[in-house]
Order: structure tokens, then sequence, then C-alpha cells
């Protein structure tokens, strides 16, 4: 923990502040000692309180805290420094001007104990000024870097769905289209209509039904297929019990892009892609896209890293609609290619598009087992 | 003016379209074919020795940096002059800042026929002051392909350069490199290296390296005495060495400059380089042979 020096001076000016308000009161108790003997008492006083507290904080914050310990480190804090401060106070203003609280002691004066009442009352009010004020900072803090990092993670997500690439390709072939057949110009514009339409509002909206998924990768796959020719051919296959089911925006996009871009792009004869939901038996949904390309480890070993974070983004989104019972499984595929398999937990299912962030529900009843027929 | 060209590009429309607005913008142009990929490119290439080269540079099998490499050690440069090289692109991946000082070689998809117009016209004064070349002394045919192959060098260097930004950013995401650069940025100093077995990192000085080497799925980084395999692409790698120390000799090897004993020229014309220390005798790409011509 550094010392801001800045912070420092502001806060014993505070204190120097509510020590002068605190003199009014003790002279008003105490009329015959007279303002400014008073106001020694109550700067030496709040300076004692004041120094124990601000720099004994540094040793009980434990790692990752910040400003004021929590729990009973800030109320131990607050009482050792409220002890030490009236004693070293008291002792200081004595050395300064003579008498105080602890000649009041004593003498055995009858108000002797009002000091400590007065000096206790400060220095809780004190800290628990200082503290409110610290936690509110720390929480605008953590506010504005969640705020930061949620802007962030949007801003890369949309950069992954939105490769400038496959947009400029796409452009280049759709002005190719416009003059040499206008209908699959206007196909294709459609496709890229609403392929755009998702990705730049996907970023907003926390889920849409699996169908629509299924949909804009058609769109996707559409588009990639009027670029690639006959380099690309495609099949998609969703259940009709599963076309409700809500799953974040554009979820399976970077599994379709990377089968595509790190599969089929570098294998000159190209391949085929299929992306197929399926219920299991034990009510989880598996989503597969596989491939026919050139394969896992051909297409790392070709630098194509960036696979990787395509992937690391949809790890992401899953555990944060599904929390753990969501996989992600990237694995060889049958015949040379590469099978990136999602599996969403049976709870999925249960999900509506209103929940946001889904709800944990228990396990779906093992009656709906028999309702799942295993799609042919 | 009448020539003849090849057009190397994966996007069946955009290589149509790319022929379309060639008929337009050069008339007397023809196009002998048109291949998809970078194997059929280099090969199709060396069979019809076309004067001008449209290459995309994303394609399937070779991409179009490699094919040019390959092509400019295979041309027979006896019989036809080098041909003109030219790049064509979607997307300004490749750090268009870059292709600046040859800004008319590389072509931005989808072709603006201004802008093809003016390409052509480089073109065309190109393989006009080749062909007056061709007619003078044997020393004005040499000096011709020198300046080819400088030609194909910077535009291969520029395409180059906007490649590691790429890949290195792809790279940070992943965090799947294999070799760390320093935090101040900086030529690399070690290299994290996985042994032959694959079980071990070990970390290898970059002073101890004498070469490079890409080969199909990784790069052999080669000491003295020991090898080791490591994943960077072979241009990433380039991006974070001292371009002092180490020169690319061939589209796969890189060399430690110092270690260089001997440089051997075969009846063939070829050169082959020899370090201290290391048995095994490497080709050296005609695109570098000009940096082993003697002081």
């Amino acid at each position: 923990m550094n010392l801001n020096w800045r912070d420092l001076a502001r806060h014993y000016l505070q204190v120097m502040a509510f020590c002068l308000v605190i003199a009014v009161v003790t002279t008003a108790i105490w009329p015959e000692d007279g303002y400014w003997r008073q106001l020694v008492y109550s700067l030496c006083m709040g300076t004692f309180i004041w120094l124990p507290i601000e720099f004994g904080r540094f040793a009980f914050l434990r790692p990752g805290e910040t400003g004021w310990p929590r729990g009973w480190r800030g109320l131990a804090l607050t009482a050792l420094g409220i002890g030490v401060g009236f004693f070293l106070g008291s002792l200081a203003a004595q050395a300064l001007i003579g008498g105080g609280p602890l000649e009041g002691f004593m003498q055995g004066r009858r108000d002797r104990y009002t000091s400590i009442i007065i000096t206790v009352a400060c220095g809780l009010v004190g800290s628990y000024f200082f503290h409110s004020r610290g936690q509110r900072a720390a929480l605008d803090a953590r506010i504005n870097a969640v705020e930061r990092d949620a802007a962030e993670a949007k801003l890369k997500l949309l950069e992954t769905q939105l490769e400038p690439h496959m947009l400029f390709n796409t452009l280049a072939n759709l002005r190719v289209l416009i003059a040499t057949d206008p209908p699959r110009a206007i196909a294709m514009l459609d496709h890229l209509n609403s392929y755009l339409r998702v990705t730049l509002s996907g970023s907003r909206a926390t889920a849409h039904p699996l169908a629509a998924e299924f949909d804009r990768l058609a769109d996707y796959l559409e588009l990639m297929s009027v670029r690639m020719g006959e380099r690309l051919r495609y099949t998609l296959d969703l259940p009709d019990e599963l076309r409700t089911l809500p799953v974040p925006p554009l979820l399976l996009q970077p599994l379709v892009e990377n089968a595509i871009r790190h599969g089929l792009e570098p294998k000159v004869e190209g391949g085929r892609i299929a992306v197929q939901a399926q219920r299991a038996d034990d009510g989880s949904v598996r989503i597969a896209v596989r491939d026919t390309g050139v394969g896992l480890q051909a297409s790392q070993a070709a630098g194509s890293d960036g696979a990787g974070f395509g992937l690391t983004q949809v790890r992401e989104r899953l555990a944060t609609a599904y929390g753990a019972g969501a996989t992600l499984q990237m694995t060889a595929g049958a015949d040379g290619g590469t099978a990136a398999i999602v599996q969403l937990p049976a709870t999925a299912l249960s999900l509506t598009l209103a929940d946001t962030p889904p709800s944990v529900h228990p396990a779906a009843p093992s009656t709906t087992r028999s309702a799942t027929a295993p799609t042919p | 003016m009448n020539a003849t060209a090849l057009i190397a590009e994966d996007e069946p429309l955009l290589a149509a379209a790319l022929r379309a607005e060639l008929a337009a913008a050069w008339p007397g142009l023809t196009v002998l074919a048109s291949v998809g990929d970078g194997l059929r490119a280099v090969s199709e290439a060396l069979r019809l020795l076309p004067d001008v080269l449209f290459f995309d540079i994303r394609m399937p099998g070779l991409d179009g940096l490699g094919a040019a490499m390959e092509l400019a050690d295979n041309w027979p440069a006896d019989e036809r002059p080098m041909p003109q090289l030219v790049f064509v692109t979607a997307y300004d991946e490749y750090a268009s800042r870059a292709f600046e000082a040859q800004a008319l070689d590389y072509v931005l998809k989808p072709v603006q026929p201004e802008r093809l117009r003016k390409t052509v016209a480089r073109l065309q004064q190109a393989l006009g002051a080749r062909a007056a070349a061709s007619t003078q002394a044997p020393a004005a045919a040499a000096q011709a392909l020198d300046a080819a192959l400088a030609q194909w060098r910077q535009l291969l260097a520029a395409a180059g350069a906007g490649m590691p930004a790429d890949a290195a950013l792809a790279a940070a995401n992943a965090g799947a490199t294999a070799s760390a650069t320093p935090p101040g940025g900086g030529p690399l100093r070690v290299i994290a290296a996985s042994d032959a077995g694959g079980t071990t990192v070990r970390m290898v000085p970059v002073q101890e390296v004498l070469y490079f080497e890409a080969a199909d799925k990784y790069v052999r980084v080669l000491t003295a005495t020991q090898e080791f395999l490591i994943r960077t692409p072979l241009k990433q790698l380039m991006a974070q060495l001292d371009a002092q120390q180490f020169w690319q000799v061939h589209r796969a090897l890189v060399v430690r400059a110092e270690a260089i004993e001997s440089v051997h020229r075969d009846e063939a014309g070829k050169l082959h380089l020899q370090l201290r220390g290391r048995p095994e005798k490497m080709a050296v790409s005609r695109l570098y042979a000009h940096l082993f011509r003697a002081m």
C-alpha cells in the first residue's frame, strides 16, 4: 500500500476542522478554560487519535483490501486510536499549556469522565465519517472498473464476430454480384443484413432462442459459401424440441468461424461443416460443430492461435450463462477434421428468455426424459 | 501493350471480377489461367511463364507470400525475365503503410477500376523497360533481374511486415506462443522451446542459436550441439529477432549472420551456405542472394 500525500493532507485538514467544532462544544461545557485552551486540547487529541488510525490501517489491512480494514479489525483499530490518542494527546496538551484532562483525573474532578466520553464519541464519529467515505470511494472505483471491463469485453466480442477480413471480402463479393447476378446479390445482402443486426445488437441482448441462433449461423455460412463456392458445404440440424432453448446470441458463431478459418480455408479442396444440436439421455443438450478441415494440430502448427481467443470467449460466455455445468470441448473429428462440442446442463432447458442472468433451477424431473425421443 | 498474366485467388467470384476489371483496364493483357490455391499458383506460373502475377495473400495450401518465395527460387530466369508481382487483398490487414513504397503493387479488394488503371500503367511501364533491357547486353539483363528481385523482396518484406502484428496479437490473446517477448520490447533474448521429447521446456539463450528452420508443423531451433522445437511461426519470430544478427536466407531459413562460414555457388548457379559448427549445407534463396555478393 502506497501513501498518497494529498489524501493524508486532506484527511488531517478534515480532522482539524472537526476539532474546531469539538472545541466549541467543550467550551460550552467548561467555559472557565476558554476557547483557545479547549482548541489546543482538542487539536492534540484529534491529532493523536488520527495518527495511529491513519497509519495503523496499513498494518491491519489484509491483501486485497483497500481503505479501511473489515469487521473487528476496523473496530479494534478505532479503539486503539482513541485510547492512544486520549493518553498521548492529553500528555501533549499538558506539555504545551498545562492542565487538561489528565490533570483533571489526578485532581479527581467530578467531570473527569465527561472528557473521556467526549473523546470516545468524537473519535467514533470521526472514524465513522472517514470509514463511510472510504467505502464509497472504493465502491465507486469498483463500479468504474467493472463498467470498463464490461465495455472492453463487449468490444472484443464484437471484434471477433465482425472480423474485418470477412466483412471486406463479403463486400467485395457483393460488388461483383450486383453487376453479374442481382437476385443473388439481394439474397447475399439479406443474409449480411440479418447477420450484422444480431452481431451489433448481440452484445446487448443476453439470450435468444436456439432456432434464431441456427438462423444466424445459416446467414453466416451462406455468406461464406458465396465466397468459397464449391469449397464449402454445410448442414444444420436442430430438433424441434430444442428450437426455443435460450442461448446467448452468437454463442456458436466463433466455433463455426474457426471451423472455416482454421479448418476449411487452409485446405485446398475445402470441406464440410455440420452443426447439430441433440438432447442427451440425461437431459443435457449437446451442440456439435464438426468440420472436415485440416484438423486441430495442423491449424495450430500453422500459427493460427487466433482460434484460442474465440474459444476463450465461448467458454466465458458459457460460464456466465450456465455456471460450471456447461462445457466446451475441442476434439479431433472422426474424418480428420475438428469437432467443437458444447454441452449445456439439463437446467438450460428450464430457463426462459426472461432469466437474465439465468437462475439455477433444480435438475429437470426424470419424467421429462421419456419425452425426449432421440432425434433420428 | 500485349502481355500475359496469371491470377491466383481462392474466391471464384472475386477472381472473375478481377479478370473482368483487367479486361477493361488492359485490353492487351491475356489472362492465361486463374487458380484457387498457392500450390497451383506456383506450378501454373512455372508452366505458363506469364509476365504478370496477381496473387491473393490469403490462400489455401500456400499463402501468396509463400507462393511468391517458392516461385522466386524456381523461376527459370535465363529463359524468361522475372514476372511483375502484384498482391491483391481484401482487408488492409497487411499494414498498407508498409506498402507505401510499393503502393501500386498492392491492390485492395474490391478492386476499384481507377486504382487498377494506375497499377496497370506501372506494370506496362515496367514491362516496357524490361523489354528494352533484354535487347541490350547480358549485363543489362542481369541488372534487370536484380531490379526485379529487389522489387519482389521489398514487396514480400512489406507484406510480411504486416503479418507479425496480426499474428502476435492473436498469439497474445491466446497466450500460446512458444517464445516470450521481453517486457520492455526489444529483441528476444531467451526462447522457451520444447526438447525433442516434448515433455520439458528448455530456456534457450538466443545468443547460442545458430539458425531457425521452419519444418511443416514447427520451427526447429538449432544451436551448435542441440535441437529444439517451437510453435511460433518463423515470420512472427523474425519480428522479435535482431535483424542485424539474424538474416533470412530462404523462405524457411533464418541464420545467425556471424556464424556463416562460407557461401558456395553450384553448377546450376544456386547458392549454398555453410555455418561454423554445423555440418549441413543450406540452400540460399535467389531473393536473398544479394546478401552474399562479394564486397
